[in-house]
Formats: C-alpha cells, sequence, structure tokens
C-alpha cells in the first residue's frame, strides 16, 4: 500500500473533521446566545433557532467533500487503488486544504455573528431579516472554499 | 472568559428592554406627585402598589443581584465585588461608630457588601479584626483606635474612605477588565476631587489632604492636594490639565452638578456594551446602569417629595443607559 491513498483519505477526513469542529463551535456559541434570549421571551425560539443553525452549514460542506473525495478515491464503493501514486494523494489532500482551512475558521465566526444577531433580535423582534444577512455574509466565504474544493476533487479525478 | 457569558448577555439583552428609558425618566419628572411617581414605577415592575421608596430601591437592587448571581457561577461573583465594595466600608465605618458608642442601630447598616454586616458589627464589638477580610484588618483597628483616642468621627471617616476608594481601584485593576479597571480609577480620582473640594471649602491644612486622598493613576494625588490648600480655584486650575477637565464647568456650578457629571461619564463609558455581544462587559454594564437608574428615581421621588422646581430636578437627573 502506498502513502498516495493515505493523504488523499487524510483530506477527505480532516476536511469533514475540522469543519464539524468549526460548527459545532459555532453552533454551541449561537445556541448559548439563543437559550439566553428565548429564557425571557420564548416566542423568539423560531428566530433565534434559524439564527443559531448558520453556522452548521460548514459541517455539512465538510461531509460533502468527504463523501466526494471518498467516492472519488474509491474508499467508497470498494473501488479503492492501494498503489494510488504519493502525488496523486497529495493533489486531493491539496483540493480539500481550503475546505479543512476556510470551514472551520469561517463556522466560529459565523457563530460570533449570529450571537450578535441573536442579541439584536432579542432588543428588537422586527430587526429578524436584518439579523440574518449579517452571518449569512460570513457563509460566502464557506461557499468559495467549498467550490474550489469540488472543482479540485474533480480536476485531481481527471488527471489521475 | 468570552465564551462563557454568551448565555449571560443575551439574558441581559432581554433585561435591558425593562431599564427605565429617556421618555420613563421623562414622565417621572413632569408627574405631579411622588405618588403619581411610584404608580408609574409600579406599571413599569418597580415594587408593588403601597410599597415606600426606600423599600423598592431596596428590592431593585436586590433584584439586579440575584439576577446577576443567576447568570455569573459562584466562583466568578468576586469580579464584581468592585462594585460592592463601597457598602462594606460604609458599614465598616457604621460598625467602628456603633462599637465605640456601644448599643445597637440596625437601621445604620446597608444590605449590599461583601461581608455580612453582623460580622463587621460583632468584629468591631469585640476588636477581633482578624476575623476580617485582610484589607480590611489594619484599616477597621486603625480607624477605631484612631475615634477611640481622638474622638474625631471626620479623622475616623478619612480614613476609612481613602481606604475604601484604595480598595476599590485595585479590586478593578484585579479584574483585568478594561471597564471594571476604568470604573475603579474614575470612582478614586472623582472621590479625591470631592474630597479636595470639600477640604479648600472647610479651609483643611495639607497634612488632613495627605492622609485623606487616595493615590490613583489619572490625578496626581500630590499636586491635587497642594493645590486644595491653595484654594477651589487652584484645584479648577489644577483639574484643567488633567482628563477631568470637561468636570471643571460643573464643579464651578456645584458639587451636585458634579456627581451627575461623574455619573454620565460612567454611563458614557459603558454605552458601548450595549452592542458587545460577549463578555462580561455587558453584564458590569447593566449592574451600572441598573444602580444609576435607582439613584436617578431616588433624586426624582425626593425631589418629588420636597416639591423642587422641575427645572431643577432636570439639572439633577442622570443620562440613561438605553
Amino acid at each position: 500500500m502506498s502513502f498516495g491513498l493515505f493523504f488523499a483519505l487524510a483530506g477527505a477526513a480532516l476536511a469533514a473533521a475540522t469543519s464539524g469542529l468549526g460548527s459545532a463551535k459555532g453552533v454551541g456559541m449561537a445556541g448559548q446566545a439563543a437559550a439566553g434570549a428565548t429564557t425571557d421571551n420564548p416566542d423568539l425560539f423560531s428566530k433565534v433557532l434559524i439564527l443559531q443553525l448558520l453556522p452548521g452549514t460548514q459541517g455539512i460542506y465538510g461531509l460533502l467533500i468527504a463523501f466526494i473525495c471518498l467516492s472519488q478515491i474509491g474508499i467508497m464503493g470498494g473501488a479503492a487503488n492501494p498503489d494510488m501514486p504519493l502525488a496523486t494523494g497529495l493533489l486531493y489532500f491539496a483540493a480539500c486544504l481550503p475546505v479543512i482551512i476556510v470551514e472551520p475558521i469561517s463556522a466560529v465566526h459565523q457563530g460570533k455573528t449570529a450571537v450578535a444577531s441573536i442579541s439584536m433580535v432579542s432588543k428588537k423582534q422586527e430587526t429578524f431579516g436584518k439579523s440574518m444577512i449579517f452571518p449569512a455574509m460570513v457563509e460566502t466565504y464557506a461557499i468559495l472554499a467549498l467550490l474550489i474544493s469540488i472543482l479540485a476533487i474533480f480536476g485531481v479525478s481527471a488527471l489521475a | 472568559m468570552t465564551d462563557n457569558f454568551i448565555y449571560a448577555v443575551a439574558r441581559v439583552r432581554s433585561h435591558e428592554l425593562s431599564l427605565l428609558n429617556e421618555s420613563v425618566m421623562a414622565q417621572l419628572i413632569s408627574a405631579p406627585g411622588e405618588e403619581d411617581c411610584l404608580r408609574i414605577l409600579n406599571e413599569k415592575g418597580w415594587g408593588a402598589q403601597g410599597t415606600s421608596g426606600e423599600d423598592m430601591f431596596a428590592a431593585e437592587t436586590k433584584k439586579t443581584w440575584d439576577f446577576i448571581r443567576e447568570l455569573v457561577p459562584e466562583d466568578q461573583m468576586k469580579i464584581f465585588d468592585v462594585f460592592r465594595l463601597s457598602d462594606d466600608y460604609h458599614n465598616l465605618k457604621a460598625a467602628i461608630k456603633e462599637s465605640c458608642i456601644g448599643g445597637t442601630h440596625p437601621g445604620i447598616f446597608v444590605s449590599g457588601g461583601t461581608i455580612p454586616a453582623g460580622k463587621l458589627e460583632e468584629a468591631l464589638a469585640s476588636s477581633d479584626y482578624e476575623s476580617l477580610p485582610e484589607d480590611l484588618q489594619a484599616v477597621a483597628q486603625q480607624a477605631k483606635e484612631l475615634l477611640l483616642t481622638t474622638r474625631d468621627g471626620q479623622l475616623c471617616d478619612i480614613t476609612v474612605d481613602r481606604a475604601a476608594l484604595e480598595a476599590i481601584r485595585k479590586a478593578g485593576e484585579a479584574t483585568g477588565e478594561k471597564l471594571l479597571r476604568d470604573y475603579g480609577e474614575l470612582v478614586c480620582a472623582t472621590g479625591d476631587i470631592k474630597i479636595a473640594i470639600r477640604a479648600a471649602r472647610t479651609g483643611k491644612d495639607r497634612a488632613f489632604l495627605d492622609k485623606a486622598l487616595a493615590p490613583c493613576s489619572s490625578l496626581d494625588t500630590a499636586a491635587l492636594a497642594e493645590a486644595a490648600s491653595a484654594g477651589n480655584d487652584q484645584i479648577l486650575a489644577y483639574l484643567e490639565r488633567t482628563d477631568y477637565a470637561d468636570a471643571v464647568p460643573e464643579l464651578k456650578k456645584s458639587l451636585a452638578s458634579f456627581e451627575r457629571w461623574c455619573d454620565d461619564r460612567m454611563i458614557e463609558r459603558i454605552r458601548p456594551e450595549i452592542h458587545n455581544p460577549f463578555g462580561i462587559g455587558p453584564l458590569a454594564a447593566y449592574i451600572l446602569a441598573r444602580e444609576s437608574e435607582i439613584k436617578t428615581v431616588r433624586i426624582i421621588l425626593a425631589a418629588k417629595r420636597n416639591g423642587l422646581p422641575e427645572a431643577m430636578l432636570r439639572e439633577r437627573v442622570r443620562e440613561t443607559y438605553v
């Protein structure tokens, strides 16, 4: 067995792991704020729940990349090549890097922004629409990283 | 620390909605009498119908601290001692005087301090200073001995007041939180300014001022003492060269105006916390905002009780946090 498959698998695993960690942190932070906001005003539940969930998307993106990568390298489906060249494995790893790096960071920042937005909604419920925009802006960069990783993984597959 | 207070800050945000804003204050100011003010306050959730002003303030203060205790773990409550130390030192003065004149006078103690007033009372009555927290031991002994030997209540008071200012400043610094550090410094510096002004008006000498002024970093207490021993105008001239230059016009009006300036400056300092979703700052700001509104309502009720004109009352009303 070569190290190529190891690096490709490591890329997929890290994409799911780091994104999941970041999302857990972001959703956790927003959840604390949501709990604080609904303690005294339970009517806010549905609004703050949406804000709490926003940092959860990065975890999904990480999972998506992990699935695509596992499927492309054949781990899913049982067609993996144990002798995958090291260069190919490293290329898969590199393709996963945008997600490995950007998703956890953006999830934490989105969590913080969601906390601030929950504060905003708990003060003025009518600002809910606007308050959604601020954490959603952070999502842009999570999506950009996801796109690059998807394109890169398919690009590497085409090379292999 | 930031992550620890996310839930707490979110709850504070909800509670900030029930703080008295400028329009409620305006309603209170223009109310015809004390009864009408109490009715407005009842509608805002302050006290119950028929509750006296003082009982209402005690209940509101308790409500604030109960809420903060609900949000902050017991082992982290020490960070807020900076707000409670003044009550400890007030109780210390009361206990010293009570121990010197004998008897018990429960009405002279306040309940907001970090040490139960009863413990201070017992310690001073039996001169058991070691049962007190370390910071209070030396000042309690010194002030009581001064009162017993000189029978000079003012000397006893300035000893305790100086210790109180120093303790508040140090407690603020010890928290490592900028807001609380600034609070401690402002309380200490403005306390020194008030002492200096009063000393200048009553013709106290330099030795008195050296004993009374607590060191702080935003004022040179030696220069302030020098100015105060030379007169009121010299104090104002000295303050013009400090961070407290804005206070000079208020000091020219009256000490009451200066006190209002101090409270307004603190509100101005804490106001950015209203937009801060993390950390201990919004909690500290909420406590200060509550204290400030209670103080303002107390002023309004006292003014209504004594038939003070509305214009005079408006001059004394503090800025609101929300």
